[in-house]
């Protein structure tokens, strides 16, 4: 009964790592470089399945790693841009903002799930504790 | 009558364990709704239960290789099965939130009413202790 909990958190800590490469994504959405290999590009959580070595029977999730998105960044022409280089081109980031909402919506709602699923485990618990009184 | 915990709280106790295992592999598919290629497992109740009451026997090892009964942890290892998606999605995850949900609410109350049960066998073993006093 305990892993219950173990598992709800494993999930919510991987929905807040996913949260957290969203809200970086959505600051830098606009951030220019002068190189193309400078340019930010979106950053995306990737989520494996944790099983446990004892019994298979209740896996946890993990973050094993952050890959970055190989879309292609955007060359803008902005002469006047202190950024920009000796051509007067500047690099913005290839962040999809649409994209990057509805993985913010999907991270907060998984979140709350998992959150419920570790409340309801945890008054489980507590009446088990108070058998027999 | 000789009072014996095994026979006097009848089926409730294997129940409460079966419930809490089944607690951890619906806990377990929630917190992996975002992880590609995750198939969602449930456990068979009435199966799982049948098995984890014939595990209540006693097994005799006469030779010292002989394997050591593990308890019910193996018998409901046995009884997982992989959930059949309606909509099952491109990237090979077979979690659907609301099936998962709700199944999460029904095994909460039937854990919670399993309680319940055990709790008037406690109060009945209580009353027949003191004489109902």
């Amino acid at each position: 009964m305990f892993k219950v909990l173990d598992i709800a958190g494993s999930a919510m800590n991987a929905q807040m790592v996913r949260l957290n490469t969203t809200a970086s994504n959505m600051a830098n959405a606009d951030s220019v470089a002068t190189t193309e290999a400078e340019a930010y590009r979106a950053k995306q959580p990737v989520f494996a399945a944790l099983l446990q070595e004892t019994a298979n029977a209740a896996a946890g999730v993990q973050v094993t790693g952050i890959v970055e998105s190989q879309a292609p960044v955007i060359k803008r022409y902005e002469p006047g841009n202190p950024m920009a280089d000796a051509d007067g081109y500047v690099f913005g980031s290839n962040v999809n903002e649409v994209e990057e909402m509805a993985n913010m919506i999907s991270a907060s709602r998984s979140f709350q799930n998992n959150s419920e699923v570790f409340n309801t485990s945890k008054d489980l618990m507590m009446r088990t504790l108070q058998l027999g009184r | 009558m000789p009072l014996n915990f095994d026979t006097a709280l009848g089926v409730h106790e294997r129940a409460l364990y079966t419930r809490a295992k089944r607690t951890e592999v619906l806990g377990a598919n929630m917190a992996n709704v975002d992880t590609p290629g995750y198939q969602a497992r449930d456990l068979d109740f009435r199966a799982a239960l049948d098995g984890a009451q014939q595990q209540n026997l006693s097994v005799s090892r006469t030779r010292s290789n002989h394997i050591q009964p593990d308890g019910g942890a193996a018998a409901l290892e046995a009884q997982l099965k992989y959930r059949v998606p309606n909509q099952p999605s491109l990237d090979g995850n077979t979690v659907e939130m609301h099936i998962e949900q709700a199944q999460f609410a029904d095994n909460a109350v039937r854990y919670q009413a399993t309680l319940t049960f055990l709790g008037s066998k406690f109060s009945g073993l209580k009353d027949a202790i003191t004489g109902g006093r």
